[in-house]
Order: structure tokens, then C-alpha cells, then sequence
């Protein structure tokens, strides 16, 4: 919460309204559009390949933007000589850590995006060069000539914490340590949550499971590379295209990164196939302006996979360690876990997150985390749906889940006589408000999957999971059209169905069919400032600026209505798409349609619209649970995932078909996590697979249908009800997967991905210590 | 008077402690109470922190009211994905 400090004891303005909006229980009760189900909107432009994608873009006198990245892990710059490569013919721009001035806003991202006195990770940028032709771009890369001074490196999360570890940074004194290091190290930062008396609740406990995990670093695996398009007039004007989460973030971020004004800088979205987390940041957006501000043409740069792997932003692997305490009769006395993420070379790995969420499905008197954030020699770490939680749940979970075979009580059951409610004190503080966990739980031991049988090495896990939602900054428009139908602009690109849920929530409030409203992603000229899609703060925060909007214009339309009646505009009411006349005096009209008033809009005023800009509040946690059955192949440790149940609180599914996705698609990425990706890293330090062939997500043929149940607990802080949902569904896979397949091959599972050879091993070794 | 709970590492970085009484009575005061009584937590309001009213957990809202006798935390500023 950045602030000013000079404005100290401002009064109170008690006029203003709260931003957290009221849940409208009588209009959810009544609701005609919401909760339907229309064809997407940008579907056909999908399928047909209209759709244009951050490399579609194409501008007059294009350039080929290349970037020439470090081979070495960790190694000093000493010099850079790009001579031979600017003189090469067609070669228009080459840029250095030299045409990037030093900014304490972003000091990080800038050098993430160009290597200044270091190269911290293999696939680091080191240069790049604007040429006429593809060719020439990579011959002019070969020309860059870079004098390296090779240092020892670091990928490894508890190694780089060691004391003898090679140090990639001089300054980073580690925060959080009492008293605090008087030399750097690679540990940025430890913080510490939870309330009681951990010990004493541990001396509570019949049984106590004490156990530590690893998880290897995964990628989002968006199926559309980083790519953009950015225009630098010679008059400093400047636009850029490309495929983002965020682009009023990346013109912010930008326009610092260049020293020019945020007004001088349009940016506009492409549309984008996938994000996850990974496209909330820049990577090679200040390069390409950079490059066209000073070649004075259009440069083009699209990743390829082999640079979105090397060079674009992971998630963090982690280490941890986990201890609970729980009686005979299923209380849990007290929990306790260490989480240790690396997030690549700069600060920012979620171990924070990771360690607030881990306990976040259980009401406990007794618990304490303590999060280590460290940096290594790996690509800077990018957001990746819950970030930090899918890992420490999964330690947590899988420890829950021994619990409960130990002392021989339900998994469900277990769960549910320590679930976190409202009113409880949740483990990172607060205490919860309204929220669905319980129902979750109870939804999923009603569920038909639960009960089934299983069949021979094949075992059954379930696992719940957290998150919290936020809102953030939303700045939403909607025009009334003369023929009638409605136009919506949002600042939020849409990157899970966002749009048809805009058109629906403004249906409802219009009381017009869904197929009249078309939503748009404006570009950052168009409208104020809006926070990036992340945070599944999207359809609850853009979707709430829409519904005041709609309903700005509604009483705008009311306004119009009376004005042609010649009535009071509080004599009017607006029912089923209509304005009409309401009260005992307002008299006797025929009602008009939204149709009806907005073509005559040009005579009673001029054009209609709506809008509203805030800042959302009050999204409202999360809470999921997932049954999961696999079977083990005791030959070759290779893992089926048999059947699979997302059950998860929505608040109110305003597309269920899109809600449903994205359980399905946090469910299918965490299947990927847990039983097969990883960053495989050499002893040089370089990324062994950085290619879909070696890094393996699964594709339809590894999975199953997986089924959902869209629990609706209401939001109260939106006025339909809506929570967030797309990050919820990839916590608890991890858990429960690992849970089924440590019942499946009868020995836990301490390790992902649980790829076949480390099953297989985990196998093995547990016959070797049976015999 | 507002008592406020520090977690994580807005804790870590107030030296250890984990309550303050600011007498407040919306979040830009309490935010500037917080600074003038741990001076040490200035680079992390800067950075950006998040608070939690009686559960309901505010990024941007300096004007959101405390009311009396509110359970408030800060935390560390939410993010996603």
C-alpha cells in the first residue's frame, strides 16, 4: 500500500462509500442471464485463426528483433563490443546494459531484461540487435562480442542457503534475522506467521508426523511465446503491442524503464493464449522500444520455447519441512512448517504466500511457518497461479493425509473437524469472513467418486487448498449504441472467458439478451488505470465496474424515459430491458426499450453510457477440495491419473461452463507438476530441457474427464456473490495426487514431479527397509 | 486506539514486534502511525503492504475506516497469478 507520508492525520471522510460492495440476495435469487451458459465470444476467432496473438502483429518497415543471451550461469560482464555487429549491413539497432539507465523503481526488472555487471542465469540477456531480416539478426548476435569472467554457480534452493554457497548478490543482507547477518548470502528474506503455543500444543498430541518435501521448479506452459510489437516515433510517441496479463502494468513499467512519459506510451493487448501468472511482468517489451527508439522503425522480438524456458519467469522450487500434532479423536494440537523457495536470481520467490496458505484450510489454536525467500542462479521467477501455495499445501496435505491413516479416522472427516470457517483465526491472522471449505468437504464425501471402488495399485487422494483473491484497481466503461445493443471496455485482458462474463453480468443488469453486448479489451489510452488480471480478481472487480456502469446508464435511460413522458425521473423504474412508468401519479405510458430510448439518444441528450472506476475490496477467500484416483505401474513407477473431482466455492458461477474450466485447467496443470515437470539443471548450471519434448506436460490422451461440483458460498462483498476462481484449482492437486499415489504404491511420497523413476526408486527403497 | 498486529516480514522487519497501539481511524492514519513508531517499516509501507480489518483484507483503501475495536493486521500486499 504505497502511500504519501507528508499527508499525515488526513480527516476521516466517513462520506465515503465503502468499495466493498453488498451481496444483493434478492436480486441472486432472480437472476435470468447469470448463471447461464453462451457460446464464448472470441471463440470463433479462435478456431478460425482471426484471433490475432502478440507475434501477429505486423507494422509498416518492421525490424527482426533478436536478444543474445549468456551461456554461463553466473559470470561477470567485463566488456561488451557490439562494433562488428553494428556495421554489419541491415543491421539498424544493437542495445547493451549501456542504453538502459539505472532505475531504483524497478532495479530488478531492468536487470532481468538486459544483464548489467553480472549474467545471474544461463539464457540471461545480454544484448540485442533490430535487423531487416531474420538472418541477419542471428548473424549479427554471432558478431556480439562478450568477455565473460565465469563464476561459480547455485541452483539449488537449500545449497544456495549454505554458508559456503557462491553469493550472486553483494547487497542482499538477509531481512527478518535477529540480529540481523553482517555479510551477504543468498537469503532475502525470512518471515514468520501463526499464532498459540506450537510446543505446548505438540505436547497436546497423541500422534505427531514429522516429514520434509521437495518440488521442482515448474513453467507455466503457456502454449503462446512472449511477443510484442513496439513503434517509437521520432517524435518520442511510442506504441506497443503485445501478448500481457497487464498492460497498463507494462506501459508503467515501461515508460520508467525508457525515461519516457506514461502519456507518450500506448499499449494494447493482443489477445493471448495463456498466462498463468507468467505473462504479469516484462521481459521483452523495454527491449524491443529500446530498439525501435533507436533504429526508428517497428521491431518485432517473439520468443521462442527455448527462450520462453531459459528466459521468461518459472515458479519457485522449494524445500520444507512439516510437523503436526493431532489427537486420537482428530484434533489437530498444532502445525508447524519451514518453507524454503528459490525464485531465481532476484529477490521475490513466494515463500511468504507459500507459508500463509499452508495451513490455511485448518482452524488451529497452535501454528507457526516461517517462509526463507533465496535466490539462485535461475531465470527470474514470475507469478504462477496461487503463487507459493501449491507446494506448502502439498506438505501440509500429505502430512494431514498420514494423520489420518495413522490414527484411523477419515481423510474428510479429519479435514472437516478441523476446518477452517468463518470466524475462525486463519493461519496467516485475519480471521476468515464467509467462506466455503466446509461445503467443499461435505460436497466432497457426498460425491459418487469418493465412495467408488478401486481397483489393484490403485489409491485414492484428496487434499483441500486456499486462496485468498484480491481486487485492485478496475476502470470500466459501457456505451449505449443507437441500434440498441451495448459495448463494454475493460482494462483487464481476458484470459479465462473474462468477456462473456462482462456481457452477462451487464445483461442482467440491462435486462437485454447476452448476444447484445460485446466486450472489449480497451488499450491504456482509452481508459484509466487498471490493475493487471491476476490474483482471479478479474470477473469479481472488472465484472463489479461493469454492473455500476450498467447501472449508471440505467438510471441514465430512466432519465431519458421521463424526460419524454414529461413525468419525474423518480417516477420511473427500469424492469425487463425497459423504462416504465412506476407510482400512482407517474401516469400511463407504454414502457420504452433500451432500444427505443438509445435511438432517440441524439435528440434527449446525446449518447448513453455508463461508468465507473474504484478500487475493489472484499474478493473474498477461496477454498477448494479434489479427489483424485491413480494407479501405479509397480514395473516402471509410471503413474495414470484413473479419475479426478474438482469440487471448489465459486460464490456464484456467472458462466459455469468457464468456472468449470478453470478448475479443470488448474486440475490438468497440477497433474503436470506433480507427475512429471520439472527444470532438470546440469552440474553447469544449464537448463537440461528447455523444450516441450524433454519438459512434459501432459496432453488430453494423459488425462481423464475431470469432473466438477461448483460449490456457491455468496461473496458478501460482491453484489452477485462472486468469488475468484481461477487460482484456487491448482493448489490442491499436488496434495492429492501425491496422496494417491503414496496409497497406490504403499510408500510416501516425499518428492515431485513423482516422475515414473522416482516412484519406481520410492518403491524399491521401501521394499529394501521392509526386508 | 487501534491495536494492529504485524506478521510475517513487515514483523521480521519492525524488529520482532508483533503489536502496535495507533490511534487511527482509517487506514492512511494508521499507516503513518505505524511509521512514526517503527521507523525501521518505512521501505516496506513503501513497497506496499496490505490490511486486514475485521478480516476483509484492503490493498489501496487509505480512506476505509477502522471502526472502534477492530481486529486489524497488517500482512504482507497480495498477488497472483
Amino acid at each position: 500500500m504505497a502511500r504519501n507520508p507528508d499527508a499525515d492525520n488526513a480527516p476521516v471522510k466517513k462520506e465515503i462509500e465503502s468499495p466493498t460492495s453488498k451481496y444483493d440476495a434478492e436480486k441472486a435469487s432472480s437472476f435470468k442471464v447469470v448463471g447461464s451458459r453462451p457460446a464464448r465470444p472470441d471463440g470463433m476467432d479462435k478456431v478460425t485463426g482471426r484471433a490475432r496473438f502478440g507475434a501477429d502483429m505486423v507494422m509498416p518497415g518492421q525490424l527482426v528483433g533478436l536478444i543474445l543471451r549468456s551461456p554461463h550461469p553466473h559470470a561477470v560482464i567485463k566488456s561488451i563490443d557490439s562494433s562488428e555487429a553494428e556495421a554489419l549491413s541491415g543491421v539498424k539497432a544493437v542495445v547493451t546494459r549501456d542504453d538502459f539507465a539505472p532505475n531504483d523503481d524497478h532495479a530488478d526488472v531492468l536487470y532481468n531484461i538486459m544483464a548489467r555487471e553480472k549474467a545471474l542465469y544461463e539464457g540471461h540477456a545480454v544484448a540485442a540487435v533490430a535487423a531487416t531480416s531474420r538472418p541477419v539478426a542471428r548473424k549479427a548476435l554471432k558478431l556480439i562480442k562478450i568477455d565473460y569472467d565465469i563464476l561459480p554457480h547455485v541452483t539449488d534452493v537449500d545449497e544456495a542457503m549454505s554458508p559456503n554457497a557462491p553469493v550472486l548478490h553483494d547487497d542482499i543482507i538477509t531481512k527478518g534475522v535477529n540480529p540481523a547477518p553482517t555479510k551477504p548470502s543468498n537469503v532475502v528474506a525470512r518471515s514468520e506467521f501463526g499464532h498459540g503455543d506450537i510446543d505446548a500444543g505438540f505436547a497436546q498430541a497423541d500422534e505427531i508426523i514429522e516429514r520434509s518435501f521437495k518440488t521442482a521448479a515448474t513453467h507455466q506452459g503457456y502454449i503462446e511465446p512472449h511477443a510484442c510489437v513496439a513503434n517509437v516515433g521520432a517524435d518520442g510517441m511510442s506504441e506497443l503491442w503485445c501478448c500481457t496479463q497487464g498492460h497498463f502494468h507494462v506501459r508503467q513499467v515501461c515508460a520508467s524503464l525508457l525515461g519516457i512519459d506514461v502519456s507518450r506510451l500506448r499499449v494494447t493487448a493482443s489477445e493471448i493464449g495463456g498466462g498463468f501468472g507468467g505473462k504479469t511482468t516484462v521481459f521483452i517489451e523495454p527491449v524491443a522500444l529500446a530498439l525501435s527508439r533507436k533504429a526508428g522503425r517497428p521491431v518485432k522480438i517473439a520468443m521462442t520455447r527455448d527462450e520462453v524456458f531459459k528466459a521468461s519467469g518459472p515458479t519457485a522450487s522449494s524445500s520444507m519441512n512439516v510437523k503436526i500434532g493431532v489427537t486420537k479423536d482428530g484434533r489437530i494440537t498444532a502445525g508447524y512448517g519451514e518453507f524454503r523457495y528459490q525464485g531465481g536470481a532476484f529477490a521475490g520467490a513466494p515463500a511468504d504466500f507459500g507459508a500463509m496458505s499452508a495451513f490455511a484450510c485448518y482452524a488451529l489454536d497452535n501454528v507457526k511457518t516461517e517462509a526463507y525467500d533465496v535466490v539462485t542462479n535461475r531465470p527470474k521467477g514470475a507469478a504462477y497461479r496461487a503463487p507459493g501455495a501449491p507446494m506448502s499445501v502439498y506438505a501440509v496435505e500429505s502430512v494431514v493425509d498420514e494423520l489420518a491413516a495413522r490414527i484411523g479416522m477419515d481423510p474428510i472427516d479429519l479435514r472437516l473437524k478441523n476446518a477452517a470457517k468463518e470466524g475462525a483465526r486463519s493461519s496467516y491472522g485475519p480471521k476468515f469472513g464467509s467462506c466455503g471449505l466446509v461445503e467443499t468437504l461435505e460436497a466432497a464425501k457426498a460425491h459418487p467418486h469418493y465412495s467408488a471402488s478401486l481397483g489393484p495399485n490403485q489409491g485414492r487422494g484428496i487434499a483441500s487448498g486456499f486462496w485468498f483473491n484480491f481486487g485492485g484497481e478496475t476502470c470500466s466503461n459501457l456505451n449505449i449504441n443507437a441500434d440498441g445493443t451495448v459495448t463494454i471496455a475493460v482494462g483487464t485482458p481476458d484470459i479465462g472467458g473474462s468477456r462473456a462474463s462482462m456481457c452477462i453480468m451487464a445483461a442482467e443488469e440491462l435486462g437485454i439478451p447476452y448476444d447484445k453486448v460485446r466486450a472489449i479489451v480497451a488499450d491504456t489510452s482509452a481508459l484509466g488505470y487498471n490493475d493487471t488480471t491476476e490474483g482471479s480478481r478479474v470477473t469479481f472487480s472488472s465484472g463489479m465496474a461493469v454492473i455500476k456502469a450498467s447501472q449508471q446508464a440505467v438510471t441514465e435511460m430512466c432519465k431519458r424515459a421521463a424526460m419524454m413522458w414529461d413525468i419525474p425521473a423518480e417516477a420511473v423504474t427500469w424492469e425487463d430491458g425497459c423504462a416504465k412508468p412506476s407510482g400512482p401519479n407517474a401516469g400511463d405510458f407504454e414502457p420504452l426499450s433500451l432500444a427505443e430510448i438509445a435511438a432517440t439518444a441524439g435528440k434527449t441528450g446525446g449518447p448513453i453510457a455508463g461508468h465507473h472506476e474504484y478500487n475493489a475490496d472484499g474478493a473474498g477467500v477461496s477454498f477448494g477440495t479434489h479427489i483424485v484416483d491413480t494407479e501405479v505401474d509397480p514395473e516402471t513407477g509410471k503413474v495414470d491419473i484413473i479419475r479426478y473431482t474438482v469440487i471448489q466455492d465459486a460464490g456464484k458461477a456467472i458462466h459455469p461452463d468457464y468456472v468449470e474450466g478453470q478448475f479443470q485447467g488448474g486440475a490438468a496443470q497440477g497433474i503436470g507438476w506433480a507427475l512429471n515437470e520439472e527444470y532438470i539443471y546440469g552440474d553447469d548450471g544449464k537448463l537440461q530441457n528447455a523444450g516441450f519434448l524433454d519438459y512434459r506436460m501432459p496432453v488430453a490422451s494423459d488425462l481423464p474427464m475431470i469432473d466438477t461440483v461448483i460449490v456457491e458460498v455468496p461473496n458478501p462483498g460482491h453484489p452477485y456473490g462472486v468469488r475468484g476462481v481461477g487460482e484456487t484449482g491448482i493448489v490442491p492437486p499436488l496434495a492429492a495426487i501425491a496422496n494417491g499415489v503414496s496409497a497406490a504404491a504403499g510408500v510416501r511420497m516425499t518428492e515431485l514431479p513423482m516422475s515414473p523413476p522416482r516412484v519406481l526408486k520410492a518403491i524399491d527403497d521401501a521394499k529394501v527397509a521392509a526386508e | 486506539m487501534v491495536q494492529v498486529t504485524l506478521s510475517g516480514t513487515i514483523q521480521q522487519a519492525a524488529g520482532g514486534i508483533s503489536s502496535l497501539e495507533i490511534e487511527a481511524k482509517n487506514i492512511r492514519q494508521l499507516l503513518n502511525g505505524v511509521e512514526k513508531q517503527c521507523p525501521d517499516l518505512k521501505p516496506e509501507l513503501e513497497k506496499g503492504i496490505a490490511v486486514a480489518i475485521n478480516g476483509t483484507i484492503y490493498r489501496d483503501d487509505w480512506f476505509q475506516p477502522i471502526p472502534e475495536d477492530s481486529e486489524v493486521f497488517l500482512i504482507p500486499r497480495l498477488a497472483g497469478g
